[in-house]
């Protein structure tokens, strides 16, 4: 899809076309009460590096505090509430939502050739109840925060005296949130696909959200319930999961994992879907096993529901179940590994260029084939048993949340900036950046594997002598990670001071978000697109035109 | 994918009205209310699904106490709700066709009966209330209920009262929602090519119905 006959390029002469979404109108209302999916999908996005930089600071609090055994900076009290208010911020607030309702919500309807997602007024409702989710989830931070780590476990939950109620309202709402993107984005995909996109001519970047949407939708509603429940027991101790009244505590780990082992794959086929489509835009390449990526995440999406009990092989659950959940939790590296393979097929003697976004995709791949190599630890029985409750669990977390969907988002952030705000960054300094985070991510958790497998356990406020030499090593990582983040926050803000520079398709992308002016117009394309070729046909017959960065 | 363009259809004359700006036609735009519709009963339905799990889990460990627990309910009270309810279902599903057939008086009439007897269902349900809370049979640490119990009966009425009160808010819900078709139908916004709102309103009260029906037999009927 490289070229569109009819656009004109407004861009040459560095003058937006009048019709630019950013500028088509003019206002605070102009935004807070727009039903355009870009402008929501730009609102989003400032929301959740928001939400990034909060959590990021939580992060770096706690690693400071790691740095000496015994106290550094902070008492144990304060260190607990930094690590649950860290994991919260984070997987509440800025992983859940942060590629599909931000990037997905500006580029799907892109991609699709269509004018908006089929919902638009429910697509605003989803931001602002994520507003009002984030509201309440500060509130419970500077009314007593929370200690229970961001899985409100019980019984601590239900006896713990700080916000733990105020914090699982604050979840409770934003999975309204999510499910209002869930299904405004199944219907968008089903019913507003071009004239000619079939589902097999569709990017895989569109199948990787439509399997996040299925996740979205089925999962989130038992958390919405076991939320309620945890509540109900704080406020009218209804005896569900207090085993002083009869209840059951590990009924709450299964409630809790039935929704939060899926909402791992909520965060990560997102991250998936975007390395799909900077792969092959970089190899100029078409991409290598079409369908098997695209089954695959919804393979994915379908083993997503059976593998929860994987969490708790040490909280007393059958011998049988066990094994069972373990089985299943294996059959999910298949098609992860198809995935990996496919995009390394796709990248073999194609014509690589190491641009940002190429650079953020090949990153992801070594860090998300530790991180799922090391989960196959985790998944076994035997080794589970020695390393459940360890550093290894926060390092293989953080190497597949991390090095895998932020380090995705990122990449897709740097392919689609410039489509978004009509401007370049500076290459140089996303080079640099790149390094540094690549660096620094590794040194930070790296040593965490090693602190894992010789007993440290996760969450701790102190620990023995021994260990210090991997903690300093650990938390000198998290600057460099720190100051690596920085600079992209940096350059690209920096480019939102330049006029608009970004040709319509800089990176020589062939689906049809590249075809419409960069920003695009708020109707997105002129004309209707029509579709007859593959998403990723890189043949020369319309002669794609990389026009220069 | 080349991309031959074909004009748009954005400023058409005759723009339908009902049409919203990002579909093309008609057609597309009630499937994707019909399909954002059923993946939202979906998440209803593992909403209360979560809730079904517990009260199952909980009823096996302590069948006896639950059994003891639900004679506290009135099943007469229980029954006249499920007719209730069934009845308002058979006055949608004609209201529905009414919309579809384009008999507006009769929409408004059935649309009537439906709200109506939403309202009747909610007074019932006060009715049973109020004598649970007269007798103590409440949910948790308010379980003051004086005379002969078994220690775990007031987990039954935990699950009672969540479970029937999450119901009734999804009545609620639904009544709010009729009473706005209601208004758009006395305004004469439907038609039998746009009565797209009334479709979707019809499906969010049967699934209500329909959750009652799965809700009756588990609280009222155990032995």
């Amino acid at each position: 899809m490289a070229d569109v006959a009819s656009t004109s390029h407004p861009m040459a002469a560095g003058e937006p076309a009048a019709t630019n979404y950013l500028k088509a109108e003019r206002g605070f209302k102009s935004w807070i009460f727009t039903l355009d999916h870009k402008r929501i999908g730009v609102m989003y996005l400032w929301s959740v590096l928001l939400m990034f930089l909060l959590g990021g600071i939580f992060a770096m609090l706690v690693r400071l505090e790691l740095l000496t055994p015994g106290k550094t900076i902070m008492e144990a009290d304060t260190y607990n509430r930094m690590f649950t208010l860290h994991g919260a911020v984070m997987i509440f607030l800025f992983i859940i939502p942060a590629i599909p309702a931000s990037l997905g919500n500006f580029v799907l309807p892109l991609m699709l050739g269509a004018k908006d997602v089929a919902f638009p007024r429910l697509n605003l409702a989803s931001y602002w109840i994520y507003v009002i989710g984030a509201v309440f989830g500060v509130v419970a931070m500077v009314t007593g925060g929370v200690d229970t780590g961001w899985t409100f476990y019980t019984p601590y939950s239900t006896t713990s005296s700080t916000s733990v109620t105020t914090m699982t309202f604050a979840a409770f709402v934003l999975g309204f949130s999510s499910i209002f993107t869930g299904v405004n984005f199944i219907a968008t995909i089903h019913r507003l696909r071009a004239p000619g996109m079939t589902w097999f001519k569709t990017p895989l970047f569109v199948w990787g959200i439509y399997a996040t949407a299925i996740i979205q939708v089925l999962a989130t509603p038992i958390l919405g319930i076991t939320l309620v429940l945890l509540m109900m027991e704080r406020v009218f101790s209804v005896g569900i999961f207090d085993p002083r009244l009869g209840g059951d505590p590990v009924l709450f780990q299964h409630f809790f994992w039935f929704y939060s082992h899926p909402a791992v794959y909520i965060m990560i086929l997102p991250g998936m879907a975007i390395i799909s489509e900077i792969i092959p835009t970089f190899s100029r390449k078409n991409i290598f096993g079409y369908r098997a990526i695209a089954y695959s995440s919804v393979a994915i999406a379908f083993i997503s529901f059976l593998v929860w009990g994987h969490h708790m092989f040490v909280s007393g659950q059958s011998e049988l179940a066990s094994a069972v959940f373990s089985f299943l939790t294996f059959l999910v590296a298949i098609p992860s590994g198809v995935k990996v393979f496919n995009w390394l097929a796709t990248m073999y003697k194609g014509s690589i260029d190491l641009k940002a976004p190429m650079l953020y995709a090949i990153m992801f791949l070594m860090l998300f084939a530790i991180g799922g190599l090391t989960g196959l630890f985790l998944g076994a029985l035997a080794t589970d048993i020695h390393l459940h409750d360890t550093y290894f669990v926060v390092a293989h977390f953080h190497f597949v949340m991390v090095g895998g969907t932020v380090i995705a988002f990122i990449g897709g952030l740097h392919y689609w900036w410039p489509k978004m705000f009509g401007r370049m960054y500076s290459e140089k300094w996303a080079r640099i950046a790149a390094v540094l985070i690549f660096i620094g991510f590794n040194v930070t958790f790296l040593p965490q594997f090693v602190l894992g497998t010789r007993g440290m356990p996760r969450r701790y406020y102190n620990y023995l002598d021994q260990f210090q030499p991997l903690h300093a090593f650990s938390t000198v990582g998290s600057w460099i990670l720190g100051l690596g983040l920085f600079i992209v926050l940096g350059y690209l803000l920096a480019s939102l001071r330049k006029r608009y520079d970004a040709p319509p398709n800089p990176w020589g992308g062939t689906t049809l978000e590249w075809t419409t002016s960069s920003p695009p117009i708020a109707h997105n394309f002129e004309h209707v697109p029509v579709v007859t070729r593959e998403p990723y046909d890189h043949s020369p017959a319309p002669a794609p035109a990389p026009a220069g960065d | 994918m080349s991309d031959s363009a074909i004009s748009t259809t954005e400023h058409a004359p005759e723009h339908p009205p009902g049409l919203q700006h990002h579909f093309a036609e008609m057609e597309q735009q009630a499937d994707s209310a019909k399909i954002g519709m059923w993946a939202f009963l979906v998440t209803e339905v593992l909403l209360f699904g979560g809730l079904f799990v517990g009260y199952g889990i909980m009823h096996a460990r302590f069948t006896e106490a639950f059994a003891s627990a639900h004679h506290h309910l009135d099943r007469v009270m229980g029954t006249l709700n499920t007719v209730i309810l069934l009845t308002s279902s058979w006055t949608m599903v004609m209201a529905v066709s009414s919309a579809r057939a384009g008999k507006q008086k009769n929409l408004v009439r059935y649309l009537t009966v439906t709200l109506l007897l939403a309202g009747a269902f909610l007074v019932v349900k006060y009715l049973e209330y109020s004598h649970k809370f007269h007798e103590g049979l409440l949910p948790g640490r308010f379980y003051t209920y004086a005379g002969p119990h078994l220690p775990e009966e007031f987990l039954f009425f935990s699950f009672y009262f969540m479970m029937t009160g999450l119901h009734g808010l999804h009545v609620l819900a639904g009544m709010i929602v009729i009473s706005w078709l209601l208004r758009r139908a006395i305004r004469g916004d439907f038609s039998p090519s746009y009565y797209n709102p009334v479709d979707m309103g019809g499906l969010y009260w049967h699934l209500v119905d329909i959750i009652w029906i799965y809700l009756f037999p588990l609280i009222y009927l155990i032995s």
